[in-house]
């Protein structure tokens, strides 16, 4: 257990990471930009759990927050104003604020 | 082992009253991979000795027996009483476990329908859902069609389920993809100030904690 790399405000880019396995990171977050909302406390890894292993020692999770439109307004232009995801902190980047 | 599953089938019913149909009933197809990994599993499980047919008897009766009335009192609190409905958003799970309900080891997050913000719950990767409050998901909740679209077109999914919100209230939803899990407060209707703790639990359904309707005697826009 490492202590928490982010704090509430600040801005996150979630990683890609391709290949075929248990992820809880869903994909139409993977690449973009959020802020994160809160820190939730410290979760066993369950990308290591579900090959069988303890998923120890347990890793950071956040709330991050996105906005539906960046995400999703050229599927719809009824998308929420904002949505919560909850991200373990190994998906996690930091942006600079120039970007 | 599911809810589905249908023990009181046309064998055990009294012959006497000879009036169903003669449609077969659901579980007499061939068993299904799912099913047949499920059998396989709870076999394993108890040939090792991890758990015994009576425990798992035992928590498919008590997950069966919860109903959305446990989240229904919740809520129906936090409207009555602004100290429990503080320490409810602040730390869910510690509030529940004052009324009695043990929701470890998923953490609770409240999160609170406002006269500017309207919260929606969805998990996209499964179907995460607050089971110790509302009991099992219904089907609808673990849809690809519920999951997909309703973050991608929450305002549109809404409508569907009649639901019209004013235009102006953000939208919100909450994507339960690891270990918390969500329960909305609704806000509550007007001219319900002289109601008890049991005329406001009667109020508050399943789909208004799942942030897709409204409690019963609101009125939109």
């Amino acid at each position: 257990m490492t202590a928490q790399r982010f704090t509430n405000g600040d801005r996150v880019k979630v990683a890609e990471i391709t290949g075929r396995r248990h992820v809880r990171t869903p994909g139409y977050i993977q690449g973009r930009h959020g802020v994160i909302e809160r820190f939730c406390g410290y979760f066993p890894n369950p990308e290591e759990r579900s090959i069988g292993l303890t998923g120890l020692p347990k890793i950071a999770l956040y709330r991050v927050r996105f906005s539906g439109a960046d995400l999703f307004k050229e599927l719809s232009s009824a998308v929420a104003d904002s949505i919560d995801v909850e991200v373990f902190e190994h998906w996690l980047r930091e942006v600079e604020d120039d970007i | 082992m599911t809810s589905e599953d249908n023990y009181s089938d046309n064998n055990v019913v009294s012959k006497q009253v000879h009036k169903h149909d003669h449609t077969p009933p659901a579980d007499q197809g061939p068993v299904t991979q799912v099913q047949a990994i499920q059998i396989a599993m709870q076999e394993l499980l108890i040939e090792k000795g991890l758990v015994c047919a009576e425990e798992i008897r035992e928590t498919v009766e008590l997950i069966d027996s919860i109903t959305p009335s446990r989240g229904a009192e919740v809520v129906a609190r936090a409207w009555l009483d602004p100290e429990f409905k503080s320490r409810l958003l602040h730390n869910g799970t510690a509030a529940c476990l004052e009324m009695g309900i043990d929701l470890r080891p998923t953490p609770l997050v409240v999160v609170e329908n406002t006269s500017l913000i309207h919260n929606i719950v969805v998990c996209t990767l499964c179907s995460c859902y607050p089971r110790m409050l509302l009991g099992l998901p219904p089907d609808w909740y673990k849809s690809t069609a519920y999951r997909s679209r309703i973050i991608i077109e929450p305002r549109v999914v809404l409508l569907e389920f009649g639901t019209n919100l004013n235009p102006e209230l953000s939208i919100r939803v909450h994507d339960s993809t690891a270990d918390m899990r969500y329960l909305v407060l609704p806000q509550r209707p007007n001219n319900t100030e002289n109601f008890s703790l049991n005329q406001l639990t009667e109020l508050v359904t399943r789909d208004c904690m799942i942030g897709v309707t409204l409690p019963k005697n609101s009125v939109t826009s």
